[in-house]
Parts: structure tokens; C-alpha cells; sequence
């Protein structure tokens, strides 16, 4: 059974095994990470045989030194890779590879290049669908990777913020199948409303490439919020919209020109001129190191509005304004208390 | 009241013998009538063999003279290679349904038509949701093949339970078909030895048992199912994953070459790779299944996941990347690291 040789390190590692049929007197006392009994029969101080070993190896693994727990870690993890033995959920969110690649990866930067700061974290709640609405920024959308990463690490429950994405992702080839393996989806109503009706958190960026691609002189001002299709979903699955202000994800890449007959001939949305980019070439893709701050807002509730709402537009738009004001003034707020850009 | 007589199109193929033999066992139904162009391979016991085309109106005579009262149809076909090319697969496709369906309507003792549909009604593309409900129409329009003529199958279909609504209409949309016996495109695909997949692009794909399907089609027959259902087993795989569990290599071709190398493989009389189902390599597709679930009432034995590994494992492919043997080599690691450790200590 190669389930058995899963040892769960920092408790949300591995998937989980599968629940057994056949019942007997003497059980194994094992209980997997689904909350299920081990039906096999135990062999010696209430454990099967599988059990009885995979607790021995986890207590010499717990008396190992770092690095080879580490490194028991990275095989196990090595193994589940290359057998095809993880979990894929309906959207193709792969949890086991954006929690051990992607988040270990993005973790540096966040901690050590742009020292995010998360505030009220607390308005997330720890279980149940909820819609985190924020401002994009910074030509490259880094700024929805530190928000996932934000929430991932420092809220109590470690919840994956799934994210919704314009179609342009998922025609893209390398960046479709990584967009769906680390959690996002399209930015439709169906997989909104999925999401959220799920009990999933998930998280839109209304600006789009609007506010992805605007240029320097304009940081910090909300651009137009879709056609607010965010609060109808929300409105359907009768969760809370939680407003979320990012600042510092301007200042990494300040657009100063865009090159239009480019971007048309590409099929892109812009193509950015920034100071050091193309001027310095590869160079110039390395984001300004800012300081970032993530506030999470107080959430706006839409349950006690019903779902009868989300087809009446005028308190659709009018929902959407409240949100994308609340963002703003936020945002204001934050950018008076920053002391600089870098610090 | 005596048992029903059941007309099956399609028998000769894998699904229909299996169709056929399951309801002949049935104690509800007095007579089996199978239909196709080609004799059987297997026995079919009981069932009455007919050899005839459903495209020339000699269908109907069939139909009026044994007094069939349910009429299933799956004999639409989903790859030009058999066929003889995408011209005879149309007509095959379209006009034997459209022949089909016109002596089901002259036929008074008809009360119920169980038609087999896929999942490739709802096409594939990157705009497609995660998942999609019965209700929902592709996102990218069709420019020829099995989606297509399942479209327009499926209006046919439509249009006869306008005109014959004491008919209940059953229309089955089944995700791709897997498991130890059955031969697909994608069975033959993933039994490569070294599986091609697109550069860039790793889609959620779909399955459903033979079983799952089989047992699904004779729910349809002997009970009343009526309406439109999509049919998969829960869950999607990932074709990178899907490789992975199968224990096979992969490699990955650029899309502008993807279809010089399908077209190669299709030569090879290796896999039967039509231009949509590249599509299908790139973007996938799900659906919902609430509905088999609640209204229908069933419950697929088989995941999408598990479908897959009864294939690998019924079919006795070899794993080239064999999981005990990977297994074995991280706990020989561990172990030889642990051996180290109590013998300093």
C-alpha cells in the first residue's frame, strides 16, 4: 500500500488514503486525514501492520534532524509526482503541487523582496464560500499571487484562495495549465457561482486588464469594474464580498509607454514600456523591490439581500460602487500612512 | 401486458453486444432486436440479428412488423477511420439517424428512444466553464466532426419528441468511454509507449466506465428515464496525470505540429486522432453530473480516477514507471539514511 508510507510531516501534507471495506473485531485504531477507521486488523498495540510501520518510521523520522525530514518530504512528495498519485479537483486545482512548489517558491519574495504586510486577515472567514474583490496592479499580475500566498500562510485556517482569470489565461499555453493546477479558473459566472456556492474561497480582480496594464500616472485609481458579474455570483451563493486594497504592486513595473501596433499584432492586451524595460533587456524584468501592504476589509454581506437580487441591475451597480469605493478610500488611507515606496 | 421489444442500433460494436446480452437476461423484456451493417463478432444469445443499414427505409418495416416499443440508438459513430472516411461517417451519423428517427414516428407502438450523445456536443475550448450542466451550449462553434454530427443528432432527436411527445426521449451525453475491454481513440492513446500530448497544455478530461455506461443504457431501456443527462464518472483527471498513473513516458509536441503527428499516427493505423479531438488534447472538458445523480438516480461505480486505473490495470499495461518500484527506491533511501543514523548514534 503505498498510502501507508505517506508520513504527514506538518499536517496537511500527502493525500489521503483511501477508506478500506472490510470490517473486523479487532480494528486498527488508525485514523486517516479523512476522519476515516483503518478496517485492518490490528497486529500489535491496536495498529495494523501497515500503521504499526508508518508510526515507527514517523517517529524516527520526528528524531531525524531537519534536513532529512526535509528530505523525506521532498521524496514522498517526488513519488506521488511522478506516480500521478494526487488529487485534482473539478477546476484542475492541484493542492499538493501549488502547496509544495508554487507557495514554497513565491514565499521568498513575498517575505524577503516586497515584505508584504497582511492586514485584517480576520475578515476572512474560516470556512464557507466568501468573494475577495481587489485592485490590480503592476503589468504582471504578481500582485493576485501574494493575495493567494497572503492568505495561505497567515490565516489561521490556511485557506487557497481560488482565483478567477480572464480568458486570455487559459488560451495561453504553459500559463493555462499552471493558472488551473494552482487554483484559478475562468472568470465566468457559472465556475463564480460554482466556487462560491462550493464553499470555496475565491478572488476576482474586477479592473482587469484595465487596471493590470494602466499606465504610472494613473497608480492608485480604481479603474471601471467589469460589469460588476462579480456581486451577481456572489449575490446567487449568498456569500459575503470581502473588499481587499493592495498597495506597493504599482511601483514594480511603472508603465510609462505602451506599444500598441505590438500588442495588437500579438494579440496582447498592452505591451509595457517601462524605465528599464526593454531599455536593459532581461534585466528589466526584475520587479522594483516595493513595500507591500494587503488589507483585507470588513466584509460586505449579501445574504440577507437574496438571490432575487442578482437580477435586478440597479442594486447591482450599485453594490459594485459600494465595493470599488470601499477599495479606494482604502487605498488612500494606506498610501498616507506608507512612509516610501520602498520601505 | 407482454414484455417490451427493444430495437438496438449499433449492436455489432462493443457497447451494443454488451447492451444487448444485459437486457436479454431481463425478465421485462420478451424480445431484443439488434441492427447493423456488420454481423456480430460475439454471441448474442437471444438476440435477433438483423443486417441492415439504418440509412435505407427497410428500418422501418423492421420496426412496424416486430411492434417495437423501444428503440435505442448508438450507432453513431465517432471516428472517420472505420467508416471509410468523414463523408460516409456523416451520412452514417446524420442520415441513418434522420431515416432512423422518421420510422419512429410512423411507428404507433413506439413509447420510448434511448439515444446515445457525448460530451463533445459541448465542444472544447478556453472559454468553456469548469464544468458543464445539460443546459448549456458549446462556447466555439463546430466546423465539422463527431461534435458536430452529434448536434445535429441530437436536434433530430429534439424534433421528434416535439412531434411525438407520448414518446419519452432519453438522450444519454456519455464523457469518453473507458476500461479494460473497450476500444476508443483515447484507450488506444494512452496505450502508446511513449504518449505524445500537446506543448503547453494539460486538459481535465473525462471518463466513464463501460460498465458505468452499459448499465446506465439499460436503466434507460427497462425503466422511465425521460430527459437529457450527462454521464461521467466523478471527478476529472489531468492527461499529464492520467500518463503518469498508466506508468507511461510522455513527450511534449508543439500544437502547429500536433497535427502532422496525429495525421502520422493516424497512417500508422495507431490512433485514430480526428482534428477535434487535438482540440480536446489542449482544453478538455468536464460536465456536471448532478443530474444523473438526483434524477436519474445513479451513481457511477467507478470515479473518473478509478475508471482509469481499471484500464491500466484490466488492459495489463505494463508500467514502464511501475509505482512499487518508485515506492521501493524512496524507502530504500529513507532506510539506508536511517542506517546511517543508528549506526552513528
Amino acid at each position: 500500500m503505498p498510502e501507508a508510507r505517506v508520513i504527514p510531516l506538518d499536517g496537511r501534507d500527502g493525500p489521503a488514503s483511501e477508506p478500506r471495506r472490510a470490517r473486523r473485531a479487532e480494528r486498527c485504531a488508525a485514523v486517516d486525514d479523512t476522519g476515516d477507521r483503518c478496517d485492518a486488523k490490528a497486529v500489535a498495540e491496536g495498529l495494523c501492520g501497515d500503521h504499526l510501520a508508518a508510526r515507527e518510521r514517523a517517529e524516527a523520522v520526528a528524531a531525524a534532524p531537519d534536513w532529512e525530514r526535509k528530505l523525506a518530504g521532498g521524496l514522498a512528495f517526488l513519488r506521488r509526482r511522478v506516480t500521478g498519485d494526487y488529487p485534482v479537483d473539478d477546476f484542475g486545482f492541484d493542492p499538493d503541487l501549488t502547496d509544495h512548489v508554487m507557495m514554497t517558491g513565491l514565499r521568498p519574495i513575498y517575505e524577503k523582496y516586497f515584505r508584504v504586510e497582511a492586514r485584517g486577515l480576520e475578515n476572512i472567514p474560516d470556512v464557507g464560500g466568501a468573494l475577495v474583490v481587489a485592485n490590480h496592479s503592476g503589468t504582471v499580475p504578481i500582485d493576485a499571487m501574494m493575495t493567494q500566498l497572503a492568505i495561505y500562510d497567515h490565516h489561521p485556517a490556511h485557506r487557497h484562495l481560488r482565483m478567477l482569470g480572464a480568458d486570455l489565461v487559459f488560451r495561453s499555453p504553459v500559463i493555462a495549465p499552471m493558472a488551473r493546477k494552482t487554483g484559478s479558473t475562468l472568470a465566468c459566472n457559472e465556475d463564480a457561482e460554482r466556487l462560491l456556492s462550493g464553499g470555496e474561497l475565491a478572488g476576482v480582480w474586477p479592473e482587469g486588464f484595465k487596471g493590470v496594464g494602466k499606465p504610472f500616472s494613473e497608480r492608485y485609481k480604481l479603474q471601471r469594474f467589469g460589469r460588476g458579474g462579480f456581486v451577481s455570483a456572489a449575490l446567487r451563493a449568498g456569500v459575503p464580498i470581502i473588499p481587499c486594497s493592495i498597495v506597493g504592486a504599482e511601483e514594480i513595473y511603472p508603465i510609462i509607454g505602451n506599444v500598441k501596433v505590438l500588442a495588437r499584432l500579438l494579440g496582447f492586451p498592452y505591451v509595457p514600456v517601462t524605465p528599464f524595460f526593454p531599455l536593459l533587456g532581461p534585466l528589466g524584468l526584475v520587479p522594483l523591490p516595493s513595500k507591500w501592504i494587503i488589507e483585507f476589509g470588513e466584509p460586505i454581506a449579501t445574504d440577507s439581500i437574496g438571490p432575487g437580487a442578482a437580477d435586478d441591475p440597479m442594486l447591482v451597480f450599485n453594490l459594485t460602487d459600494q465595493v470599488r469605493e470601499v477599495i479606494q478610500q482604502t487605498l488612500y488611507k494606506l498610501l498616507l500612512q506608507r512612509r516610501s515606496v520602498f520601505f | 401486458m407482454s414484455g417490451r421489444v427493444v430495437l438496438i442500433t449499433g449492436v455489432s460494436r462493443y457497447l451494443g453486444g454488451r447492451l444487448a446480452s444485459l437486457l436479454q437476461a431481463d425478465s421485462s423484456v420478451e424480445r431484443v432486436i439488434g441492427v447493423d451493417v456488420v454481423p456480430p463478432r460475439q454471441d448474442v444469445g437471444r438476440t435477433e440479428f438483423v443486417r441492415a443499414d439504418i440509412r435505407n427505409p427497410i428500418i422501418a418495416k423492421v420496426i412496424a412488423s416486430a411492434q417495437v416499443d423501444t428503440v435505442v440508438h448508438m450507432s453513431v459513430i465517432a471516428t472517420p477511420f472505420g467508416a471509410g472516411g468523414r463523408t460516409a461517417m456523416k451520412e452514417i451519423n446524420v442520415i441513418g439517424t434522420m431515416q432512423l428517427l422518421a420510422a419512429c414516428q410512423k411507428a404507433p407502438s413506439l413509447q420510448r428512444l434511448v439515444v446515445r450523445s457525448t460530451t463533445s456536443v459541448y465542444g472544447s475550448s478556453s472559454r468553456d466553464p469548469a464544468l458543464f450542466t445539460e443546459g448549456m451550449e458549446p462556447k466555439a462553434q463546430f466546423r465539422s466532426g463527431y461534435g458536430k454530427d452529434s448536434t445535429e443528432v441530437e436536434g433530430y432527436v429534439r424534433g421528434l419528441g416535439r412531434r411525438r411527445p407520448d414518446v419519452d426521449v432519453t438522450l444519454l451525453r456519455f464523457a469518453n468511454f473507458i476500461g479494460p475491454r473497450i476500444d476508443t481513440p483515447l484507450t488506444r492513446y494512452f496505450s502508446l509507449p511513449v504518449v505524445p500530448r500537446v506543448l503547453g497544455f494539460d486538459p481535465r478530461i473525462q471518463f466513464v466506465h463501460e460498465d458505468d455506461g452499459v448499465e446506465v443504457l439499460r436503466r434507460s431501456v427497462v425503466e422511465n428515464k425521460r430527459g437529457t443527462f450527462n454521464v461521467a464518472g466523478s471527478g476529472v483527471l489531468l492527461v499529464s496525470q492520467a500518463i503518469r498513473r498508466a506508468g507511461r513516458p510522455a513527450v511534449q509536441v508543439p500544437s502547429p505540429a500536433v497535427s502532422v503527428v496525429g495525421s502520422l499516427f493516424r497512417r500508422a493505423g495507431l490512433v485514430d486522432f480526428s482534428p477535434e479531438q487535438m482540440q480536446f488534447l489542449e482544453f478538455g472538458r468536464g460536465v456536471d453530473t448532478t443530474r444523473l445523480h438526483e434524477d436519474f438516480g445513479y451513481l457511477p461505480a467507478y470515479t473518473t480516477r478509478e475508471a482509469f486505473d481499471d484500464f491500466v490495470v484490466g488492459r495489463g499495461l505494463r508500467r514502464y514507471i511501475d509505482p512499487d518500484r518508485v515506492a521501493g527506491l524512496e524507502r530504500s533511501v529513507l532506510d539506508s539514511l536511517e542506517r546511517r543514523r543508528t549506526a552513528h548514534a
